[in-house]
């Protein structure tokens, strides 16, 4: 990608489309959230705090449930493991930043950043720490706000939404939508595959115990065979 | 009905505890790197967890008192080959949503 632009402003434009499925999924939770009895200031400072998508409906969902909070808790950070593996990958292009610029990159780690900085990095090889915080913030700056606005749209209108629409299953088809374009290789179908199974054997588990130890096995089961094909 | 003590704790949690994964190797680690096994797992942690996480919620859903409900099956069906074939999130959402109503419709 050569381009006259600024890194800042390149970064902006690889953010913005990720708008078109935040907005309908910040609006979703903000609903979601009402339907779970949240008021809107509760849910903007979810939204504004964990900044993590799937780990607030995994919270809201267990929470609904009355699952004991250490539980809620653990399940929805193991949702969000990804986010230290995204953190991990920015560290050789961002890490030698001052500790102040590091606290607001770690803000600002989520799925959408985390992709389009590691392409655009990949691509640019010659660009200064300063012109990848730059193109990083620049992303940043379309996905983070919007993410939080979305969430108080959602909450506003939440409350008109009347119960026969079955919005309870709202959670589970995006989940869907969002994990199975995910599966690119063998090893990740069977880390998925894997977590439906034991998730299902695993449901006499107290607390919901059962999605955190299949998570865990789904994931030692990708990695496993990831490694397998790499030394074949 | 959710109890403000437990959502707040959660809430607050779950703001430090992510905040935390997003620190830890850009914040604490530097320039070291990090163990390939660790990486690895990593990997796999979405993809893993989140289909356990929503599969007893498809097969025994808690808004049917945990029955098997066909709407939402067909719904989950719908979702799935709409995401697989066309890699869309809105359009495996619309499937999703479109196959729910139809059930529901079609049940009367």
């Amino acid at each position: 990608m050569q381009s006259t632009k600024s890194p800042y402003r390149q970064g902006i434009a690889a953010g913005l489309p990720f708008i078109i499925i935040l907005a309908p999924f910040g609006v979703l939770f903000g609903v979601v959230a009402t339907e779970a009895g949240l008021d809107i200031v509760e849910a903007l400072v979810m939204s504004t705090l964990a900044l993590a998508g799937a780990a607030q409906f995994t919270a809201l969902q267990l929470l609904t449930e009355h699952v004991p909070t250490v539980i809620v808790v653990a399940a929805a950070l193991t949702v969000n493991l990804r986010l230290a593996m995204y953190s991990a990958a920015l560290t050789p292009h961002l890490g030698s930043a001052s500790l102040p610029v590091r606290l607001a990159v770690a803000y600002c780690v989520v799925d959408q950043t985390y992709a389009c900085s590691v392409s655009a990095f990949e691509e640019n090889p010659h660009w200064t720490l300063r012109q990848r915080l730059a193109f990083y913030f620049g992303a940043a700056t379309p996905i983070m706000p919007n993410w939080i606005v979305f969430t108080g749209v959602g909450a506003l209108v939440g409350e008109a939404i009347p119960p026969e629409l079955a919005l309870d299953f709202a959670v589970p088809i995006t989940f869907i939508a969002l994990v199975v374009p995910m599966m690119r290789t063998g090893a990740h179908r069977a880390a998925a595959l894997t977590g439906i199974v034991a998730s299902l054997l695993l449901t006499w588990l107290p607390y919901s115990l059962g999605i955190i130890v299949s998570g865990m096995i789904g994931m030692a089961v990708g990695a496993e065979i990831e490694r397998r094909i790499e030394l074949s | 009905m959710i109890d403000k003590f437990s959502l707040w704790t959660v809430i607050l949690a779950l703001g430090f505890g992510s905040f935390l994964l997003r620190f830890v190797f850009i914040g604490l680690v530097g320039n070291r790197s990090l163990p390939v096994w660790l990486l690895r797992h990593l990997r796999y942690t979405a993809v893993a967890v989140l289909p356990a996480l929503i599969a007893p919620l498809v097969l025994w859903p808690p808004a049917t008192g945990g029955q098997i409900d066909p709407p939402r099956l067909m719904a989950a069906l719908a979702a799935t080959v709409v995401a697989w074939k066309t890699r869309s999130v809105i359009g495996s959402v619309l499937a999703g949503g479109g196959a729910l109503y139809l059930g529901f419709w079609l049940m009367g």
